[in-house]
């Protein structure tokens, strides 16, 4: 948030504050650890507003459900701002103290009226009052989200949305107040603090940053680093696509199936004159690969650190030898850089650990091994060993002392834009892809184990929708996008409705999903837009 | 919550019957999601799981209609109130009145418990057995019916009619009731009522012009009519209450000595005390009416005959100790009791004697009335919190005790009917006078229920200290002569002729290693079956325990098993061995059971063992046999 990607609050704030709004999350199925937190909360009174399509077992929790279209969320933000700003129930001091850009941001969501907002999104204006009113007047408020907020072609958009509301009411930088993005993965978090979002350095530190281009050379020598930042995934493929790039390295990664338009990504990635997989499983885009290294399983066949959704970084232990042939990530890359003519030894994980450390001078420097065995985990930022870490971000914002208040928080004014891929008379419904609890992603991690909750993967629609085709549970339909076909059974669901389906991702052996997805992607943070698609459904 | 619900659906009379006692029940709930749209928004949340307290209300409300719960309907529930289903289920099958199979919509519930069972119950079972073919209709027995002066007993539990009480019944007039037709309109249970009317029969000393104190009332007031309670000192209690406030009426209280009648003779002006004071809110008050301890009827002759009085000696209750909402939870089986507290309830609201501002007087206190369902263990105050909060009726771990977190966890004053009626008399004769009446901890008057082996079964009203002998004299005298007297009643013991002078106190009855308990005076003479009663104690105690705490779910059963043996005269090992396991388990039960249902369920077998009242059975033969000659 302003600046750092991580949420602002503890998990176990969650379990205090007054008001829960989780928002484009199924976090009772995608994120049950959080969850338990959430419900902690509620059974001490907490209430919870879930904004959704579909009537997720979250929206079961809720003492009031949002059931808005896809793609509609900045129009249901903008009004809940509006309607706080007219109910007179904006934090005017932290807004004065702490913000800036409050008048533009009004101006901005004055249109965003409850009636204009009902139209766009379809909730009734009474519950969107209703969620205003009970965000701005709950004395610890927290806003949750996931990727209903973040697959779409505005991504970020949405994202300021959420935070211009925080700023209205200064639900953010208290504690038990906050905005709290849930990650995935117990490490996505990890990874992205360690410079594999191609606009940072590991720690947070932007790679335009001379100083700390110049700090970090230092240490790692070779060339000079560029200064702009690197292509991330969207944009690899469209170098791909033009030429631009011949050869990847891809670590942990499964492009084959996780694109959007999956059939185009497989495409080029065949087309490529080289690709290395390293991976602990061989999947599709293994397949395609020229060479494939084994990689351990590094959460226990090998040691580290991992750094969860409240910036908690907690040590991983060995507990197994890893399989065959398989090594260690780092292992791998060491020798592959002594292959290029670099020997950098076989560092142990504390001594590549020891070197973040040197680097990463705000968030880690203080993170000694030692600490985190002995605290359990710290929360960054955590600049020296005196430094307990960081549960609770941006306080700073309130502040007595000017200096100490630093940078305010600027309000981002957004628009209501809708889904690129727009629903038409060809493609008339909704589709959007959603998460179970006993799956992951393309379900390379998750695929191979059994669950007694697991079905076959299914068109999930409304019983009117599947009324309308003449389809009962198991027959199979044909789906189509502007983009692909693919076949499958259908499940009616109920947490849907008329004009909107559902596919997950974790099934692509049965259900090449990734077929029909957009992969029109949002400039800033380059994630596609997954959860919008239009597609028509026929009857095999 | 997100529960998985079986696809099972409820028939449309299982739907209506819910949906209609919900918004009854729940009128905020209908206005909450009246606005909701269901594919675009829906609320639930808080405020539907806090409306688990409607279970058992809309469980009856099916079982009245239908007869019988249906996975459907309990589905159905399961969704109206966001209970997971697997509790509504283990609420549903916790209660003897409820079936989750299919049962013919009349019940005929006879009594074969102490009293009843040897006093014609057994006839009429057999009668039925023989001659009622019915589809409409079924047979179970029943424990204890609270109907034991006028044994034998049979309670009728009809669906979709009022259910009616039957005493003394015969097998000729059940098995009339029983294939009477259909009555939705109530004519029968009305005419069965009139059986009731006069009160003489269950109080003998009403009309007789004898001074009472907590039965002045019963036998003379028309229950139905609120002037009348009003033309007889009705409401002066409530009026004197406004006029010392609340703390005054803590000190007369105090004064009194009154100690709590339902068995644990706890003080009630400390007790409310101890709530008025709490510093959380809300506050609750409950009252025990779940009478239901074998050979007890008291209450029941209380709430029928005067109805107004339970209502205006609860809303002293809840003036004093600041609460708003007083629980009435009456006993399943007690459908004339029901019905006339319902109608003094209504009667009350009426007249602003309940509701927002009590008799002008600035205090809102209102009753809800809450049926329990054939559950001998939720008259212990703990699980009666459970019941009514819609959980299995399983006691809680005492401390902490109600009055500090009982129901929904707040501070609760939880009296039985009886105490209630005592406040009354505290308040019209002060605190002082009443406890001018006996002494030590037992002051006042106390209630008796005597059946069994006497003249005039009934329910007496003695001051404490009368002794047993008085009172049996009282009751006309013993039928034949005299074995033994069960005191207490099923959790108490038995007494012999030779302690019949012992004077009827708390102190008195231990000094002969005796209790009151709920004030069961069960006379037996040298014909009846004594090891026959006592067996029906163990397989009461077997049947009614949760199951909750392992003492006494296992304990219960191990204790009829060795009773059986004993009288079948063929024990493990020897006599001996069978006694001390006996006592053993008596010693496990009393130390580890987390309520008194399982602290008492020896004591009685163990009283008459100890007195010698088991007939020896001869010694068995090592080879299982008995010896023949």
């Amino acid at each position: 948030m302003f600046g750092a990607g991580g949420g602002t609050s503890s998990y176990v704030e969650a379990e205090n504050a007054d008001l829960l709004v989780l928002w484009g999350s199924n976090a009772r199925e995608t994120h049950p650890i959080f969850f338990h937190h959430v419900l902690q909360g509620i059974r001490k009174g907490a209430r919870m507003f879930s904004v959704d399509p579909r009537h997720t077992s979250t929206a079961h929790w809720a003492d009031s459900w949002l059931g808005l279209d896809v793609g509609t969320d900045i129009a249901l933000a903008n009004a809940v701002g509006r309607e706080i700003i007219h109910a007179g129930l904006v934090n005017r001091a932290f807004v004065r103290r702490a913000t800036t850009g409050f008048d533009d941001y009004a101006a901005a969501v004055e249109p965003y009226t409850l009636e204009r907002a009902e139209e766009i999104t379809g909730v009734p204006a009474a519950s969107i009052r209703e969620l205003a009113h009970a965000y701005a007047r709950a004395d610890r408020a927290q806003i949750c989200w996931t990727l209903g907020i973040t697959e779409h072609h505005n991504a970020a958009d949405y994202v300021f949305a959420l935070i211009n509301l925080a700023l209205l009411t200064g639900h953010v930088g208290r504690y038990g107040s906050g905005l709290v993005p849930l990650r995935g993965q117990n490490n996505v978090q990890g990874g992205g603090d360690m410079g594999s979002i191609p606009a940072k350095l590991p720690g947070g530190y932007d790679v335009a940053d001379p100083d700390a281009r110049a700090r970090f050379r230092a240490v790692y020598g070779g060339k000079e680093f560029p200064d702009r930042p690197g292509r991330h995934l969207s944009q690899m493929f469209e170098a791909m696509e033009s030429g631009e790039m011949t050869a990847l390295y891809c670590v942990g990664e499964n492009p084959a199936e996780s694109e959007a338009d999956a059939a185009h990504a497989r495409a080029l990635l065949s087309g490529l004159d080289h690709l290395v997989v390293q991976d602990i499983f061989r999947t599709a885009t293994a397949e395609l690969a020229d060479v494939v290294l084994p990689a351990a399983a590094d959460w226990c066949e090998y040691e580290g650190t991992v750094t969860n959704s409240e910036r908690r970084v907690q040590r991983v232990r060995k507990a197994l030898d890893p399989p065959g042939l398989a090594r260690p990530d780092t292992h791998i890359l060491c020798d592959v850089a002594a292959r290029l003519g670099q020997d950098w030894g076989i560092p142990t994980a504390e001594q590549v650990w020891d070197e973040l450390r040197s680097v990463s001078l705000n968030w880690h420097h203080g993170m000694s091994y030692a600490r985190l065995d002995a605290l359990g985990g710290i929360q960054w930022p955590c600049p020296d060993e005196d430094h307990p870490g960081t549960p609770l971000m941006h306080a700073r914002l309130w502040a007595d002392d000017e200096d100490e208040r630093g940078a305010p928080a600027p309000f981002t004014p957004v628009e209501h834009v809708a889904p690129v891929d727009e629903l038409t008379a060809e493609f008339p419904i909704r589709l959007t892809t959603v998460r179970l609890l006993d799956a992951y992603n393309s379900g390379v991690q998750s695929g191979g184990y059994a669950s007694p909750l697991r079905r076959r993967e299914s068109l999930r629609i409304d019983a009117a929708d599947a009324a309308d085709l003449g389809v009962a549970d198991g027959d199979r339909v044909r789906v189509t996008s502007r983009r692909g076909s693919v076949e499958a059974p259908v499940w009616v669901d109920p947490s849907l409705r008329p004009g909107l389906a559902s596919f997950t991702p974790h099934f692509t052996e049965q259900v090449d999903v990734n077929v029909l997805t957009n992969d029109a992607w949002d400039p800033k943070s380059g994630t596609s837009e997954f959860k919008a698609t239009a597609v028509r459904i026929e009857r095999l | 919550m997100d529960l998985h619900i079986s696809a099972a659906e409820p028939t449309t009379a299982e739907r209506d019957a819910v949906d209609t006692a919900f918004a009854l029940l729940a009128p905020a709930a209908a206005e909450l999601t009246a606005g909701d749209r269901a594919t675009r928004s829906r609320h639930a949340g808080h405020a539907v799981r806090s409306r688990r307290h409607l279970l058992l209300p809309l469980l009856h409300a099916v079982h009245d209609t239908v007869g019988w719960l249906s996975e459907g309907a309990l589905a159905h529930v399961a969704r109206t109130l966001q209970v997971p289903p697997a509790e509504v289920y283990g609420v549903a099958t916790f209660y003897a009145m409820f079936s989750v199979e299919p049962r013919p919509p009349r019940v005929v519930h006879v009594c074969d418990d102490v009293a009843c069972g040897p006093s014609g119950g057994e006839e009429i079972l057999a009668a039925l057995d023989e001659r009622l073919s019915d589809e409409r209709t079924c047979v179970v027995r029943s424990p204890c019916l609270g109907l034991c002066e006028r044994a034998p007993a049979v309670l009728h539990q009809r669906a979709g009619e009022p259910d009616l009480s039957q005493a003394p019944a015969t097998p000729d007039g059940v098995l009339g009731a029983a294939t009477a037709p259909a009555d939705p309109a109530g004519a029968q249970a009305e005419t069965a009522d009139t059986a009731f009317a006069d009160a003489g029969v269950s109080a003998p000393q009403t009309g007789t012009g004898e001074h009472l104190r907590l039965l002045r009332r019963v036998g003379v007031v028309d229950p139905s009519s609120l002037d009348d309670y009003r033309a007889r000192g009705g409401y002066s209690a409530l009026r004197r209450a406004v006029a010392l406030g609340p703390s005054r009426v803590i000190e007369e209280l105090k004064a009194s000595s009154l100690t709590g009648r339902g068995g644990a003779a706890f003080p009630t002006g400390v007790k409310w005390e101890t709530v008025a004071a709490a510093p959380e809110r809300p506050h609750h008050l409950v009252c025990n009416a779940d009478e239901s301890e074998p050979g007890t009827f008291k209450d029941r002759v209380l709430m029928e005959g005067d109805p107004f009085g339970l209502i205006e000696a609860m809303t002293i209750a809840g003036y004093v100790t600041g609460a708003t909402v007083g629980h009435l939870y009456v006993r399943g089986e007690y459908p004339l009791a029901t019905r006339r507290l319902q109608d003094a309830i209504a009667a009350a609201r009426a007249r602003g004697l309940l509701g927002g501002d009590v008799m002008g007087e600035g205090f809102a206190f209102d009753v809800e009335l809450r049926r329990g369902a054939g559950a001998y263990i939720c008259g212990e105050e703990t699980a009666l919190l459970q019941s009514i909060e819609g959980h299995r009726g399983e006691p809680r771990n005492k401390p902490p005790f109600p009055a500090t977190a009982g129901l929904f966890g707040r501070p609760t004053a939880i009296n039985n009917v009886e105490t209630l009626y005592d406040v009354l008399e505290v308040l019209n004769i002060g605190g002082e006078a009443f406890a001018g009446v006996g002494g030590g901890r037992s002051t006042g008057s106390k209630l008796f229920c005597v059946s069994g082996a006497v003249a005039t079964p009934g329910v007496y009203e003695v001051d404490f200290g009368t002794t047993l002998r008085e009172l049996l004299d009282l009751a006309g005298g013993v039928r034949g002569e005299l074995r033994t007297v069960l005191l207490g009643g099923a959790a108490g013991g038995f007494v012999l002729p030779s302690d019949l002078d012992v004077a009827l106190t708390l102190e008195g009855a231990r000094e002969i290693g005796a209790t009151l308990g709920s004030g069961v005076v069960l006379v037996f003479d040298t014909a009846a079956d004594l090891t026959g009663t006592l067996r029906r104690i163990a397989a009461f105690f077997r049947d009614e325990s949760c199951g909750q705490c392992v003492p006494c779910r296992v304990g219960t059963v191990r204790q009829e098993e060795a009773l059986a043996r004993l009288e079948r005269g063929a024990p493990l090992g020897s006599r001996e061995t069978e006694l001390a396991l006996l006592s053993d388990l008596a010693r496990v039960m009393r130390d580890a059971s987390i309520c008194g249902l399982g602290q008492t369920a020896p004591s009685a077998v163990l009283s008459a063992i100890d007195l010698g009242l088991i007939a020896a059975p001869p010694p068995a033969r090592s080879n299982g046999h008995r010896g023949t000659r």
